[in-house]
């Protein structure tokens, strides 16, 4: 049988692997998602049309990553896969009936003549509470679940606590941030000075919430508490403090014509506070009770899926890249096809 | 008479299996839809660019929107099954995630961002990219597709006939051999059968459409086409499918022996069962009451020979039969369905050889009247060979029993209401969407606003000839 096991630690392998998966599905449907939630708010139809077509083409790749982040987990680490989605049964289900709904938003939308607003609605609260439950999720994967006999022995709604909803008003703000400073690289005009005070203006709850989160973090379990404040203290102090530089940065972008340079600070923002996760999570696939070499599928399956990843991801993100510049530039307002 | 369906109580199990049922044949019918449009788009756009005719550009321009509606659709209800293994059968996933895991990534990996990035191009790239990068797009989501089938049947036909596996003392199974476990028994039938009813299912809405522009006298010069590509495959796919829906039989007879008993409502093991065309199982009675029968002919079909034995539902435990009425009456809806698709076809080559084809009325309300077909007939196949293999989540491997979460019912029960109003909300809109755009018609779809406009950039690889349309 086929194993890489001898030659590298797959476990390891596998949870980077999957983390870069999920980070890359928050980046790139966190754009889109934050657009839906602003979308509302924005000054007047014109600015709503061209933000719907600013991500038309890209939507259904983007969700494709929350599918390989979902199936991964189930591939690579079956038992965390198995304990996590009973765990959060409740969120999941409302976060994939509000996926649903903004996802045919996008078809029925251009194709509706009346009834528009439903579908304008459908987007905006469907993004919204997409948003919020995938926040909300992370929460409470952060507190950590009731595992038992390897099996989620918690309650439904565990996971509903003041943490979490404090990391979903997080995650919602932040895919804000995402969506304005997408939505500033891809209009002119008006639009494009909405976003820009759109953005200026979430920011700052972005800050508040980040900030507010890893404060709380160190002290839900001693074990982060001590990975930080232990004797890694100096190792890991540039963390925080390049995380308020880029803050600064994009602050004073904002203030600027720059159009791509706010997206990019607020993309790092979100890999500055991915990576702060980890670093507070790792090595455990479900947090404090299963770790990912105990959560792992059989050397032989992580082996082969591996390869396929290997060969497959450069390939996905190369036409990824080739899909964003064919449709680079302005998004225009007319119904696209 | 009782009931032969008696209700069963609602525990989170069954529960659990109604929400996959319904979430799983919601889903199904859309890939189905796509496959074959898919794949029916590549060859219109094909024909476009060799011959240069526009009437296969108007044609590609108006079903590009239907197959947007119906892959968003797709997509979707897609995302929440690849989730659902999770919420309602983490069991299942913890014991089989070795196995069946890697088949489910290779389908994301290798299928779903393909198809879901050329989908961008296919749908929005048209005056942005050249026509052959166009046309490549469509023919790579086209492949996507039957990628994304390839998989995902592998993997529900290795919980038909497993094999490739070993198990451990707590009952996890590991890998043994992948060929084996991808190219299980079943795999190579349920695959060809799958997208030949694809391509069949879309086929028969195709032609549906074009016949109720002929009969509406609207959009002749495309209706035609439509009709006339959609009973090609009406005439030479339909009696195909008989051909391999007959080999399926014979491997599942093979493997799955209980399931094709449940198929013919046969009870006892008999040497040349007689074919029961109609007729009530009765799960309690272990009969199948009022049957209708043609002497030796289920045999006949089964094992190609009069005097051929074929095990009855008795040499299972009760425990271990799959529910007869079901698996019973789906199977002669498929048929039936089936042998009218063939009889269409038929009817299509005689019209063709007196050219009538696109002049009877009659044979355009027919048509029309087959529309769904398709969607029923896979889905009845589906209902077949799913709970044919109950009460086995991975045949003789796990029980559904032993499969679903450790999730309290009231929540499963809530989240089934909650996937029924949505669902049910959805699918009304976007059959009217799509309803709306067949009304509207090929014409319409021609005038739409170039994406060249829409973005600011200027189209790079567009030749003016192309910005039209």
């Amino acid at each position: 049988m086929f194993t890489l096991e001898h030659i590298i630690d797959l476990p390891s392998v596998w949870g980077v692997l999957i983390a870069t998966a999920v980070f890359l599905y928050v980046l790139l449907d966190g754009f889109d998602l934050g657009l839906g939630i602003l979308f509302p708010f924005a000054p007047d139809d014109k600015a709503r049309d061209r933000m719907m077509n600013s991500i038309a083409p890209f939507w259904d790749a983007n969700e494709t990553w929350l599918v390989l982040g979902g199936g991964g987990l189930f591939v690579a680490f079956p038992l965390a896969y198995s304990v996590v989605m009973p765990a959060f049964y409740v969120p999941v289900i409302l976060m994939l009936l509000c996926l649903i709904f903004r996802g045919v938003a996008f078809e029925f939308r251009f194709k509706a003549g009346k009834s528009r607003a439903i579908w304008d609605n459908a987007f905006h609260f469907g993004s919204l509470g997409a948003a919020m439950m995938q926040g909300m999720i992370l929460g409470g994967f952060v507190q950590g679940v009731k595992v038992e006999n390897n099996q989620f022995a918690g309650g439904a709604f565990d996971w509903l606590t003041g943490f979490s909803m404090l990391t979903g008003l997080g995650v919602v703000s932040g895919y804000v941030l995402l969506g304005a400073t997408w939505m500033l690289m891809k209009t002119d005009g008006p639009a494009q000075a909405w976003a820009r005070r759109a953005a200026r203006y979430v920011m700052v709850f972005v800050a508040i919430f980040m900030g507010l989160v890893s404060l709380w973090v160190p002290f839900l379990q001693n074990e982060i508490g001590a990975r930080w404040f232990g004797g890694h203290f100096y190792m890991l102090l540039p963390l925080p403090l390049v995380t308020a530089a880029t803050f600064l940065a994009l602050w004073f972008s904002l203030k600027t014509g720059a159009e791509y340079k706010p997206f990019i600070l607020s993309a790092l923002l979100f890999v500055l506070g991915y990576i702060g996760l980890g670093i507070s999570l790792w090595p455990w696939a479900v947090p404090f009770r299963l770790s990912l070499a105990q959560a792992s599928a059989a050397p032989a399956s992580q082996s082969l899926t591996l390869v396929g990843a290997l060969v497959m991801l450069p390939v996905v993100l190369g036409y990824t890249a080739y899909c964003h510049y064919i449709f680079r530039g302005k998004a225009g307002d007319e119904h696209m096809y | 008479m009782s009931l032969p369906l008696s209700l069963p109580e609602l525990s989170p199990v069954v529960l659990a299996r109604i929400q996959f049922a319904f979430t799983v044949s919601f889903h199904i019918v859309f890939p189905a839809f796509t496959i074959g449009l898919a794949s029916w788009l590549a060859v219109v756009e094909g024909l476009w660019l060799k011959t240069g005719r526009e009437v296969y550009r108007d044609i590609y321009r108006l079903w590009v929107k239907i197959f947007a509606v119906a892959f968003g659709m797709g997509v979707v209800s897609g995302v929440v099954m690849s989730y659902e293994f999770g919420t309602n059968w983490s069991r299942f996933s913890a014991k089989v995630g070795n196995v069946l895991g890697p088949l489910l990534g290779f389908e994301v990996l290798t299928a779903f961002f393909l198809e879901a990035s050329f989908l961008g191009i296919m749908l929005f790239g048209w005056g942005r990219v050249s026509r052959k990068m166009h046309f490549a797009s469509t023919v790579i989501v086209a492949l996507g597709t039957l990628l994304s089938a390839f998989w995902i049947l592998s993997a529900n036909s290795w919980m038909q006939t497993p094999q490739g596996f070993t198990t451990d003392a707590d009952g996890m199974l590991y890998p043994a051999d992948w060929i084996k476990i991808i190219f299980n028994p079943s795999f190579p039938y349920r695959f060809a059968h799958m997208v030949t009813a694809a391509y069949l299912t879309t086929a028969f809405v195709v032609g549906g459409v074009g016949s109720f522009y002929l009969y509406c006298k609207r959009h002749v010069e495309q209706a035609k086409v439509m009709v006339g590509m959609a009973m090609l495959m009406a005439c030479f796919v339909a009696p195909l499918q008989l051909f391999i829906g007959d080999a399926h039989g014979l491997n599942t007879l093979h493997y799955q022996p209980e399931k094709v008993a449940a198929m013919e409502g046969i009870w006892n093991t008999e040497k040349g069962p007689a074919l029961r065309l109609f007729g009530w199982p009765d799960q309690k009675a272990e009969e199948t009451k009022y049957a209708v029968e043609i002497p030796k002919l289920a045999g006949l079909i089964l094992t190609h020979s009069l005097k051929g034995e074929v095990k009855g539902l008795k040499e299972w435990k009760p425990a271990d039969r799959p529910p007869v009425a079901i698996v019973f009456w789906s199977f002669r809806i498929m048929v039936a369905l089936g042998l009218m698709m063939i009889f269409t076809g038929l009817w299509a080559a005689v019209l063709y050889l007196r050219k009538k084809l696109f002049g009877s009325r009659l044979f355009q309300l027919w048509c029309m009247a087959m529309t769904p077909a398709g969607f029923i007939a896979l889905l009845a196949g589906w209902f077949v060979t799913e709970v044919g293999r109950q009460p086995w989540v991975a045949y003789g491997v796990l029980r559904t029993a032993d499969a679903a979460s450790p999730v309290l019912g009231p929540y499963v029960a809530l989240s089934l209401l909650a996937f029924v109003v949505s669902y049910t909300f959805i699918f009304g809109a976007g059959s009217y969407y799509i309803l709306k755009l067949i009304g509207k018609g090929p014409v319409a779809a021609a005038e739409t606003v170039p994406l060249r406009q829409s973005f600011g950039a200027r189209a790079p690889f567009a030749e003016p000839s192309e910005t039209e349309g």
